[in-house]
């Protein structure tokens, strides 16, 4: 396992920008999750990093090594895409040991069988080895896609959305397994999805795309909980993070300079009336089983509040919301710090603005 | 169609069948017509009403194959007992037989022109239309419209330039000739198919191959030419079938050496009367090689022709 680097990477497609200056570290064992809207750029910078499409600026360099200039068979990279890596003219078996056939490996066949039973155990595949590709359940495909990465010991694993064709059940099963894995063989990992839970709980650090620029890089709780930018905060989080204009609800400790709030479900309360409630009409409940999203309305602006399961609430009940632990940004969408307590107000007012 | 119809056992799907019968009879009639002539003595061959059922006779073959010269009947009263059964047959029409026909030189000629033209266009085909898939090729609307355009007319409209450069160039009666013609005619063909065929492979495999350590021409061998398996079959068939029968160019460009089977047939009808079973005969052998052909490969050449219009 090695560490990757991009440096200054820039590639575009005719006149359209994927990647813009994209600068990130992957270290040895660590897995960083890519995280953005389609089109942000996370898949074309997984395919710089294969060596599948050549940047127009800046380096690629896995292990120390510079690999900017080398093909993808000479970079010891092992990819999962998302959809149609399965050789359909092949058995299981033979997809699984097509990696140590190559010319780059040779391996002997019974090395080979060796390691092909031991990954198809791990994924539990093992009863499927003779089967077509093609005669398999797409959760069976898409472990044979992962095995198909695991036969190897690459320097790197890139992973494009590889549970994002599965059914609910077999993605947490496999969210599991591959956290399994990366701790087991201290892999290091490149990983693309849009799943929140895949990102929260598998990436050492998540690093959020937009429009081909890193705009934040932080373990899963920093970008959560302090994101950098409105854009940010939107990403992550389900439902959407509550994005209101400030003074519709009171903030106490909202700095000057606050244009927009951002209070996630958890991060809103129903009270009692009070100097920092403000009335709201329920409009819909959802219920979840283990909790509710209440979609109340407050000031004209449409808020989903996180509430106890069990509460007795109903369209067209009134209660009170207030604010627990806002996020605030400028008017340029930028978060300014909440100061940790009054002393710290002033401090915090000769601008802690972080990029 | 409504649903019922296809449902089997009801009237839509006796009325379907019933007319796929009457297109099959209508297109094999023919066929088994000429394979019957080929078993017939020639004067049942031209009997009028036509004999359905006629005593079969190899008389036709036996004239495919032989050239045969007239004798007086004093003449072949004198030669020595014959030592066939051909030999008899012959000199029961007052005949002997004089050497062997052109028949098998011609019938070699048409399997190199044919097979050799089809295996050249769809190999140039297949790495053609790979690289307009795959590979960003300056111009390539216009090169793929440019090698269209080559069909655009029909090809015997260019036969005289054609016939000046190959005599030229001592190309006319050449098997290399042929084959050159034949190929440039068909690769057209089979870039363009080919290259829906292949167009239809979803680039990720040859990526996930290139990055488990194999190289463009190896993640091809290995990824791509399997699963265009189909393509390459369908099409391989279509240049055959064109080459097999094209008749035009052949009239104009062989005469001896290198002569293919169509112009040869109509010749057999000239020698010693009209001898349609004899004609007979070499179409019936003629359709063999093409039948074989599309038989071993009409696996793929149902699927060939429905790919893409298919969900998989």
């Amino acid at each position: 396992m090695a560490e990757v680097s991009l440096t200054g990477v820039t590639k575009r497609f005719g006149g359209a920008t994927a990647l813009d200056d994209l600068s990130l570290t992957v270290g040895d064992g660590e897995l960083v999750v890519l995280l953005g809207p389609t089109g942000a750029g996370k898949t074309t910078a997984l395919r710089v990093v294969a060596g599948l499409e050549r940047p127009e600026a800046g380096t690629v360099s896995i292990g120390g090594r510079p690999v900017t200039d080398v093909p993808p068979a000479g970079r010891d990279v092992a990819f999962v895409f998302q959809q149609f890596s399965l050789y359909p003219h092949l058995t299981v078996y033979d997809n699984l040991a097509f990696p140590l056939r190559s010319p780059m490996r040779r391996e002997p066949e019974a090395a080979i069988r060796l390691r092909v039973e031991r990954i198809a155990a791990l994924l539990r595949i093992d009863h499927k080895l003779g089967n077509r590709a093609t005669r398999l359940s797409g959760g069976e495909m898409q472990r044979v896609a992962i095995g198909r990465a695991l036969v190897r010991r690459p320097a790197v694993y890139l992973m494009d959305e590889p549970l994002s064709a599965l059914d609910a059940k077999l993605r947490s099963e496999l969210r599991l397994e591959l956290k399994r894995i990366k701790d087991e063989m201290g892999a290091t990992i490149l990983y693309v999805t849009h799943d929140q839970i895949e990102a929260m709980t598998l990436a050492t650090r998540i690093g959020v795309l937009d429009r081909g620029r890193l705009v934040q890089v932080g373990t899963p709780r920093e970008v959560y909980e302090r994101p950098c930018s409105v854009h940010v905060a939107a990403r992550l989080g389900t439902p959407a993070i509550n994005l209101i204009p400030a003074g519709v609800l009171p903030a106490p400790a909202a700095p000057p300079g606050t244009h927009t709030i951002g209070a996630r479900t958890e991060h809103l309360r129903l009270g009692a009336a009070g100097p920092n409630g403000r009335p709201a009409l329920i409009h819909r409940v959802e219920h979840l089983g283990d909790q509710s999203h209440l979609h109340v309305e407050v000031g004209g602006h449409t808020l989903v509040v996180l509430a106890d399961a069990h509460a007795p609430l109903k369209a067209g009940d009134r209660v009170v919301v207030e604010l627990t632990d806002p996020v605030c940004f400028d008017a340029d969408g930028v978060r300014i710090d909440v100061p940790p307590g009054p002393a710290a107000a002033a401090a915090a007012m000769m601008g802690s603005m972080r990029p | 169609m409504s649903a019922p119809a296809s449902a089997p056992g009801t009237w839509g799907t006796r009325l379907a069948a019933l007319a796929v019968i009457l297109y099959a009879v209508v297109t094999i009639a023919p066929l088994l017509w000429i394979v019957q002539t080929g078993f017939k003595t020639p004067s049942d061959a031209i009997a009028y009403p036509p004999k359905v059922f006629a005593e079969p006779s190899l008389e036709g073959y036996v004239n495919l194959f032989t050239t045969r010269s007239r004798q007086t009947e004093e003449y072949i009263a004198g030669l020595p007992p014959p030592d066939s059964w051909v030999e008899r047959l012959v000199r029961s029409r007052n005949m002997v037989i004089a050497g062997p026909s052109k028949v098998g030189e011609r019938f070699v000629n048409s399997l190199i022109v044919g097979f050799g033209s089809t295996f050249l266009a769809v190999f140039l085909g297949t790495l053609a239309a790979y690289a307009f898939s795959r590979f960003r090729v300056p111009l390539k609307d216009d090169l793929m419209f440019f090698i269209l355009s080559t069909r655009m007319m029909p090809p015997i409209a260019v036969a005289i330039p054609i016939y000046l450069m190959y005599r030229e160039l001592g190309l006319t009666d050449t098997h290399l000739g042929m084959i050159l013609l034949y190929t440039a005619v068909n690769v057209s063909l089979a870039v363009w198919l080919l290259k829906g065929f292949i167009d239809e492979i979803p680039r990720e495999y040859e990526e996930a191959a290139l990055i488990d350590g194999y190289s463009r021409l190896a993640a091809f061998r290995k990824v791509v030419l399997p699963q265009a398996a189909t393509g390459i079959a369908a099409t391989a068939i279509f240049c055959l079938i064109f080459a097999w029968n094209e008749y035009a160019f052949a009239v104009l460009l062989t005469s001896g050496e290198a002569q293919t089977m169509p112009p040869f047939i109509p010749f057999i009808i000239g020698e010693g009367g009209q001898d349609w079973p004899a004609v007979a005969a070499a179409t019936t052998l003629f359709l063999i090689p093409i039948v074989v052909f599309t038989v071993l490969l009409r696996k793929h050449l149902l699927r060939g022709i429905t790919f893409g219009a298919v969900r998989r």
